[in-house]
């Protein structure tokens, strides 16, 4: 964990308002610059909570797909349709984005401006690979007769990786519009705690996808 | 545009970021709607007050208790326990604000929004009425034909997400905005009350989140999970409202729980007796309200193991249950007992509550809740626990931090006067319930025979809903009278023990002139009782006013409004049929332009 000048502790008195948060050049509420209990910066704490409420979101997902994966009728199953090995690289890009997203994060830290905003583009690129891969994905299983409607399986399998594409979508956006403001502010733009809790994020739903990936397209098959 | 915006009238109000007045904004909102399910629970009675009466149509009925069920969860009680930790959780652990100043705004905007969209039934003539856990496959598309469902849904699922918004907010606000010395342990109980509720909320929401996605793909996409002809589980939606739905039971109750914590040895100059297993049972509590979701589902016939599971662990939950009530009336023992209206209402919940919760742990045994399930038996052990329970503590905890609110005392004979009628209407209403319930009325119906031995019970509960109707109108005079006339309010009316009693009342904008330092639990009240003698007054270590313009505050700011209008806008895209995606699409613009206008401005 970087950023040490931020938590020194220090009493609020009246003029003496703004004492922490000399680590960035952004200004901050008062409820920022209070001193922090355990030093983390709140909003990468209330990541964290809001992680651990996605483990339950998905897991809800998840485990509806478990119970429905057989529930096909007559519409072809989820296997007569994958495409493993299409599914396994777009896996593979999107595990290298968090490479990135490691990489960009440590230059952010570093305050190396060109570099972070190389690793930045990255992640976003992979993230915009992956979408497509998706987006292509599916559009074959409509095609091939595997819709959001044709089965309980199917609708299970939309809703979960539906929901986790948006999940990547939001960080694209996210992550692009950091890319942005970089290039606008260049070096007066250095936000370590913003960087790193989208990196949470980030880490997170490429997590998510891993859990995916196995029980839905590889344990279906068993 | 955040800047120079003014500190007073309707901007200062649509654009605040001050935990006090979002507070104040939750309770005036979740007033306003405690009239609306007050008035549902009136039509109910009142219809059911005579056998065959036709007052309302068998249809209009369902609506009624479906929306008053709901209005009293999630529009009344979760809202008026959030303005409770809104106002108190940052004045309690001695912090300027909460965690995130302008997400706490955006979450009563989108609460608000919100709970306008599930009553906006009323305004079309479509009331939701599939009940309030909305079961499948009475809420799919084949037995709600109109758009009823779909209120109920969309309006739930943007209340939800603003509790979740909420609930990160306090946690994180108290796990990291805590002053100097205030260490988990030395937390004021209403805290830790606080701190658990948003664990639930956090791991609860989600759940129902999904639940709620899945109902709106069925009912406007034609999937099929909870519908039974297309492969799907009526069970699963049980499951998935029960996982949520139990939870949220103690969502609501803790925080009534964490409020008469700090009544009870407030006002008998006592400390809260057994303080740290006080928090262990609230723990406690909290975790095993993950465990037993399925005793309300005995009679869906699970099998012996899962029904044998969730009957045992919903007994366990007795346990720290029952802690918490000796330990409350072992505060009470041999205390300098003041019996204001705060603590009127904080002694009448332990015992309504003892009461409810004796008749909970009789339907946790399953061959006694089969003869309970759906009649008149639950609803009346529900509302003790609810009303008689979670409501109670909340009136009490109006009438102990009023003054720290508004700067003025709620009238305390008005205020015996609202406790005894509520207190005799309360139990006049509900407890013929038990009766009428063991003797086999069955609940949500909209009328009954004359010759089943109901009707002097029916006659009853209805005369006592009316007494109760009589009590709220006096306390709407009394909160109009008060705000005007009432007593001014010291820093510390009452004499208590927490940090928020070092405050003028109302607490300047700023909170703190200067952070404080506690070394030990009810650190106030030691500082104010060095050795058992009170210091003299000028001595008190009360918080000095300071000049506002030297404390820095965060900045207003219009865009969470914006932003939840965007959020509704989207929700609401569901009834407009052809045209749903551009309207979807205009509140998904709203949202990104807020979303950027809000990450760029100096917050």
């Amino acid at each position: 964990m970087g950023n040490h000048d931020h938590h020194d502790v220090h009493t609020r008195q009246p003029g003496n308002h703004h004492a922490a948060n000399s680590g960035h050049h952004d200004h901050h509420a008062a409820a920022h610059s209070h001193h922090q209990v355990t030093e983390i910066d709140n909003r990468k704490y209330g990541m964290w909570v809001l992680i651990g409420s996605e483990c339950f979101l998905f897991g809800t997902m998840i485990a509806n797909f478990i119970i429905n994966r057989h529930n096909t009728g007559t519409a072809p199953k989820p296997t007569d349709v994958f495409n493993i090995e299409l599914t396994t690289w777009s896996t593979f890009i999107l595990l290298l984005s968090s490479v990135a997203m490691v990489l960009s994060l440590d230059a952010c830290k570093r305050k190396e401006l060109k570099k972070f905003q190389l690793w930045t583009f990255v992640v976003v690129a992979c993230g915009l690979f992956f979408l497509g891969c998706q987006v292509y994905e599916f559009t074959h299983f409509i095609h091939e007769g595997f819709g959001l409607t044709s089965s309980l399986a199917a609708s299970s399998f939309f809703l979960l990786t539906g929901c986790h594409g948006a999940h990547v979508a939001v960080g694209v956006l996210i992550m692009s519009s950091i890319l942005v403001t970089s290039l606008v502010k260049k070096e007066t733009w250095f936000n370590y705690n913003v960087v790193e809790t989208l990196g949470l994020y980030w880490h997170f739903v490429d997590v998510v996808w891993i859990l995916i990936f196995t029980i839905v397209y590889l344990f279906v098959y068993l | 545009m955040a800047k120079n915006l003014p500190k007073t009238g309707l901007i200062s109000w649509l654009t605040t970021v001050d935990h006090k007045r979002i507070g104040i904004m939750y309770a005036m909102s979740a007033m306003f709607f405690l009239l609306c399910g007050g008035i549902e629970a009136l039509l109910i009675r009142t219809q059911l007050m005579l056998p065959n009466n036709d007052l309302v149509t068998a249809n209009f009925y369902n609506g009624l208790v479906t929306m008053h069920g709901t209005t009293m969860i999630f529009l009344f009680v979760m809202p008026m326990s959030s303005a409770f930790f809104n106002f108190l959780t940052p004045l309690q652990i001695g912090a300027p604000d909460v965690a995130y100043p302008r997400l706490n705004a955006l979450s009563f905007w989108v609460f608000l929004f919100g709970g306008i969209l599930l009553n906006f039934g009323f305004v079309v003539g479509q009331v939701p009425n599939a009940g309030w856990f909305n079961y499948a496959n009475l809420s799919g598309k084949i037995f709600s034909t109109d758009h009823s469902v779909d209120f109920w849904v969309l309006g739930v699922q943007v209340v939800g997400l603003a509790s979740l918004i909420a609930s990160i907010n306090f946690f994180v606000t108290i796990l990291n905005m805590r002053c100097k010395g205030m260490t988990l342990l030395k937390m004021p109980i209403f805290i830790w009350a606080t701190l658990v509720t948003q664990v639930l909320l956090i791991l609860a929401l989600p759940v129902i989140t999904i639940a709620l996605v899945m109902m709106s793909l069925d009912r406007s996409f034609g999937t099929g999970f909870f519908e039974p002809t297309l492969g799907g589980s009526v069970v699963m939606w049980q499951h998935l409202f029960w996982i949520f739905g139990h939870p949220e039971v103690y969502i609501l109750i803790v925080p009534a729980m964490g409020i008469v914590s700090e009544i009870l040895p407030t006002f008998s100059r006592k400390p809260l007796f057994g303080y740290s297993v006080m928090v262990y049972s609230i723990s406690a509590i909290g975790f095993l309200g993950f465990a037993v979701w399925a005793h309300h589902m005995f009679t869906t016939g699970m099998g012996p193991w899962a029904t044998a599971l969730f009957s045992a662990a919903t007994m366990l939950i007795a346990v720290p249950t029952g802690v918490k009530i000796f330990n409350w009336i072992s505060t009470l023992w041999g205390g300098q007992i003041r019996f204001t209206t705060a603590n009127l209402f904080a002694i009448s919940f332990i015992c309504m509550f003892t009461l409810g919760g004796l008749s909970g742990i009789m339907h946790a045994s399953p061959p006694i809740d089969y003869h309970h399930q759906d009649t008149y038996f639950v609803v009346a052990h529900f509302h003790y626990v609810l009303y008689g329970g979670a409501v109670m503590a909340l009136f009490g905890g109006m009438f102990y931090w009023f003054p720290k609110f508004f700067g003025r005392h709620l009238s305390e004979p008005l205020g015996k006067v609202q406790f005894w009628l509520y207190m005799i209407g309360f139990n006049l209403t509900f407890f013929p319930m038990h009766f009428l319930g063991l003797q086999g009325m069955p609940r949500r119906n909209f009328t009954y025979a004359a010759d089943q031995g109901w009707n002097l019970w029916n006659l009853m509960c209805t005369m006592g809903a009316y007494i109760t109707a009589l009590g709220a109108i006096v306390f709407a005079v009394n909160v109009v009278w008060s705000l005007l006339k009432g007593k001014r309010a010291k820093n510390d009316p009452w004499d208590a023990r927490t940090l928020e009693w070092t405050l003028a009342s109302p607490p300047p904008e700023y909170n703190f002139s200067v952070n404080p330092v506690v070394t030990q639990l009810d650190d106030f009240w030691h500082k104010k009782y060095p050795n058992g003698k009170r210091l003299a007054e000028d001595l008190i270590p009360y918080q000095k006013e300071v000049d506002p313009s030297t404390m820095h505050v965060p900045n207003q700011s219009f865009w969470p409004m914006f932003l939840a209008l965007g959020i509704v806008t989207i929700a609401s895209s569901f009834f407009f049929g052809g045209h749903g995606l551009a309207v979807a699409l205009a509140g998904a613009t709203v949202l990104l332009v807020s979303a950027y206008g809000w990450a760029y401005e100096e917050p």
